[in-house]
Order: C-alpha cells, then structure tokens, then sequence
C-alpha cells in the first residue's frame, strides 16, 4: 500500500481528523494532535497496514507557520512499507498525546522531543528531559533559542586565541 | 527460592532481613562503552531495575547542523558514531542526495560499499572483542583489536583518517581509490577470514563466554520491534531484517550475501549471544560484500557536480542505511537556503538502550555488562 492508499483509508473512518495528503519526496498524512492516538492504533491494528514498528519520531520548529510539527515514520516489518504522520501542535501551548501504549519506543523518542523541542505528550509516563541535563533552560531545537552565555558559571564563550 | 530465575539458597533463621539498594553505575565506568550511567536498584546481587541515564555525551550535532551547512556537516557525522564513521558519512550523504536529486557516480557508490563494508568489520571487531573483555577474557580482545589495526590501515591510506574518515561528499566520495589499494585489500580478505574460525574456537564457543550468555535478557521479537531495535541486536532475536537487502540503496543489490539471525544455537532466540553470534556472522558476510565489490569496481568519476552553494528544494526526507549497529534513519527538512531548517539523527544505541530497563529485571548485577556489551552501545551515538 502506499500513502495515498493510506491516506483513503484513514479519511473514511477518521474523517475531519485527517487532513489532505502532503505531497513532496514522502507523502505525508496530517493528522488532527487529539486523534494521533487512536489513527496509530488502527495503523499498527489494521491487516492491511500493519505498521508494527515506529521508525522516527522528530519535532521540527516552524516560527512562520507558528507551529512545532512531531513527524511519524512508521514502518511495517510483515508488510515493508513505510507511511509518514505529522501532528502540528501550536509552539506556545505544544501539547498532545503520546503514543506510547501503540509503540513502547516512543516512551524514549518522545522523551527526546520533549527535552530538545518542548512539545509535552499528553499521559507519557516518564516525560523527563533525556539529553540535556535536568536544570537546563530552554529547549535547544527551537529556532528562537539563544544560547545561555554560562552554564554553572562555566562560560560558553571562548576568546579567539588569534 | 529463586530469584529472577536464579536458583539461591538463603538460609534465614528467624527471618533474615534483605534490603533494596539503591546503586550508582557509571557514568565513569569502563564496562559502559563511553560515558554511560546506570542507577540501579539491587537486592543482593539480583537487580530490580536498571534505568540508563543518557546525555553524557550530548555535543548538540543536530543543532550544529543547522548552523553549518550541507557540505559543512560532513566531518561532524563522522563524530555522531566514532565507532563506525563510514555508514554516518553515507546516511548524511544520501539523505542530502535524495533532497536535491543528485545521481551518485557508480565507481563512487563502489567506493562507498567499500568502505562501508570495511568499517563494519572493524566496528564489530571491536565490538565483539570488547565483548569478550567485559565478561572478562582479554586476550579476545588483543586478537580482534590487531585485526581492527589493519582495516584502520587500509582505511587510513583510502582518505587520511583511522577514525574519523570525512571520506564521503555528497554527490559521491572525496578521494578515488589508492593504486595498488585493491590488491592490498583483497590480501587482508584472504588472512581476515580463516581468522574468523580461529576467533570462535578461541572464544565464542568457550563454555564459560557461552554460560555467561546464553539464555541471558532474552528479548522476543515482537519486544524487539516494539522498541525498535535495529541491526544485529533486532536479527539477533530472530527478525530477518537488514535494510541493504530489505529497503536496497546504493549498490548493495548487486552483491550475493545472507542476513545472519539469532537462533537460539546455545539457549533461547534473543538471547546476548545470539546478539553476539550475529555480528560473527555478519563479518563473514561483510567479507563476501567486500570480495565481490572489489572484484567489480567500475570505471569512472567518484564524484558528481554538485554546486559549492548546495541550495536543496524546499522538502523533507528521511533516509535509512545499514549502519555498523543497525538501521540508522536520517531525517532532513530543506528550507531552499544552503543550512539545513531541522536534521535528525534516530540512532540504533539510542533505542537500543531504551529496552534495557525492561531487559534488566531480575538479572544479575554482572549480567548487566554483558547486556550493554551484547547491544554494542556506543554511548556518543545515544547522544549525538
């Protein structure tokens, strides 16, 4: 099957939940953030989907748009296909819910989002920043982001040794 | 009693009190494999949990990305997995490639398999000699890392580097073949190989390196997708999957090789040793790859024309490659300027080490170094 065949599929049982199909490189399906959970679970449910694996999980910061996209690549190991979600979520109130009990890898890739993007996902069960450490401020991938000039009165600046 | 499938005797006269304990690992420690820590709660030596703490390591890569541009990003994927740079440089490569819809030269995507191929035996050299080393064999250890100094030699005279190679451009490769490279490499080949055999008589079958494994955190494979394990650690536990033969790229459909799964040879499907067995075995297949490229090596450029101004189409794409350590997603957003709006690095230690939490109840405490050997974590590329 491929996204267009997908992207029927999920419009005649989710209706107004899924918006129209993103062409480019990887067609993508837009997905309404309250209904992620249940559009997963009938992805990975599904026979003729299957999508047992979820591949990715990326948050991308739009300023422009005004919007913090989490990109789903999916991907079916019985069936070898692959289908692209995104969920965009407003950047000053960047809440959704996690898809963990679909995929228990997002407890982690999620987590991740959440620590570089500050999307919050919604029931998570342990939504702890990952990467960076517990008292950093801010959230690095986002485009405002500007760079503390210390950290613990470490300086992030260095002098030109020229 | 038994604890987590251990059979222990404990006497207990009048009722002898045990008590959970609360235990720090790492993130100095030299079984980690880099700069990894582990808070684990232990009763006696049976662990509860084990829950990783990850970021140690964290150099911002993806957000450098942003600030330095297509071509600029080469050497920095290099430091994403020091291990194996090769499948990094080619991930980073392909997916900029896929983006702007450049047709990479066929000498250059040989040149590119080779180098691969070459780097992934040195990567699971190292990973299955530390292998050993952890459970507490050295000499494995010495024999696999003398085998890794040659391919590090031969890689050295390909581009200049033992580690952190810059060998690939996007569009293609940086530098042609050496003269006289190939004979040179087909020679290793045939020394390399009989020495697999020697390796699993001096170690693999070795009952003690066996006892210490088998039947050790065995992960199904409904657990393994589920988590998203990739590479020897998901074939380990019996899903024949590897995205060279499954999702083809590059040149890889041309080549005769077998994808390796776990089977349960010394105990259960999914067990460390599968996982360690697997990378023996792909070294073997690793050598085939290797033999028919070099026997193959086509005429022509290593190098398309690709514009120094590297101006991808507004887009996004996401690109998978079979990496020492797994299937390794590359995703990329294009905003139609030379630095790249979003990268996104999903890394096969990154998911990997997610499942250890689960894996780790009701092991032994020793076990736990066997199980992050048996996954070969490489900690910077958890965090990138």
């Amino acid at each position: 099957m491929d996204a267009a065949a997908f992207h029927q599929a999920l419009q005649s049982r989710f209706g107004e939940a899924i918006g129209p199909l993103e062409g480019g490189l990887e067609p993508a399906i837009r997905v309404a953030p309250a209904q992620i959970v249940p559009v997963c679970e009938y992805l990975k449910k599904d026979g003729a989907s299957a999508f047992d694996c979820l591949s990715n999980v990326s948050g991308v910061d739009y300023p422009k748009r005004n919007e913090i996209e989490v990109v789903y690549h999916l991907f079916s190991y019985p069936k070898r296909h692959a289908c692209v979600l995104k969920v965009g979520v407003p950047r000053d109130n960047p809440t959704m819910p996690s898809v963990f009990r679909v995929w228990a890898t997002a407890i982690w890739q999620e987590r991740e989002v959440f620590d570089l993007l500050g999307v919050v996902f919604e029931g998570h069960p342990d939504l702890r920043r990952i990467l960076l450490p517990e008292d950093w401020v801010g959230h690095p991938l986002r485009k405002d982001f500007v760079e503390p000039t210390e950290y613990h009165g470490i300086s992030t600046k260095r002098e030109s040794m020229l | 009693m038994s604890l987590g499938g251990y059979d222990v005797e404990v006497e207990r006269p009048g009722g002898l009190a045990t008590e959970e304990m609360t235990l720090n690992m790492g993130p100095q420690h030299p079984s980690t494999h880099g700069v990894l820590r582990f808070i684990v709660k232990a009763d006696g030596e049976v662990m509860r949990e084990a829950i990783p703490d990850v970021g140690y390591l964290h150099r911002s890569i993806e957000k450098i990305a942003e600030k330095v541009g297509y071509h600029g990003f080469m050497p920095y994927t290099d430091r994403v997995d020091y291990v194996a740079a090769m499948p990094c440089n080619q991930g980073w490569a392909m997916v900029s490639e896929k983006l702007a819809g450049i047709e990479v030269p066929r000498r250059a995507e040989y040149c590119r398999v080779i180098a691969v191929e070459f780097n992934r035996i040195s990567s699971h050299l190292l990973s299955v000699g530390s292998m050993g080393m952890d459970i507490g064999a050295y000499t494995p250890f010495t024999h696999a890392l003398r085998e890794r100094e040659y391919i590090n030699d031969l890689l050295e005279e390909l581009c200049g580097a033992r580690l952190t190679f810059n060998y690939m451009r996007i569009g293609g490769v940086a530098w042609d073949l050496p003269p006289d490279w190939v004979p040179k490499a087909v020679a290793f080949l045939d020394r390399f190989e009989p020495l697999i055999d020697e390796y699993n008589a001096l170690i693999s079958y070795n009952k003690i390196y066996v006892e210490r494994l088998a039947n050790v955190a065995v992960i199904s494979a409904a657990d393994a997708v589920d988590y998203n394990l990739v590479g020897p650690n998901l074939r380990g536990s019996g899903v024949k999957f590897d995205v060279r033969k499954d999702l083809p790229y590059s040149v890889y459909p041309e080549f005769q090789f077998d994808v390796p799964v776990g089977r349960g040879e010394m105990g259960t499907v999914g067990d460390s040793f599968d996982r360690y067995i697997v990378r023996i075995n792909e070294m073997i297949e690793s050598c085939k790859i290797l033999r028919q490229a070099l026997a193959g090596v086509p005429e022509g450029s290593v190098l398309a024309k690709v514009p120094r101004k590297f101006k991808p189409p507004v887009g996004d794409a996401y690109v998978r490659i079979e990496s020492a350590r797994g299937d390794m997603g590359w995703y990329c957003v294009s905003d139609g300027t030379e630095y790249p709006h979003r990268v996104k690095i999903r890394t096969g230690s990154f998911t990997a080490t997610s499942i250890i939490d689960k894996v780790s109840r009701g092991l032994m405490l020793a076990d736990l170094i066997a199980v992050v050997a048996s996954f070969d974590l490489v900690a910077p590329e958890i965090d990138r």
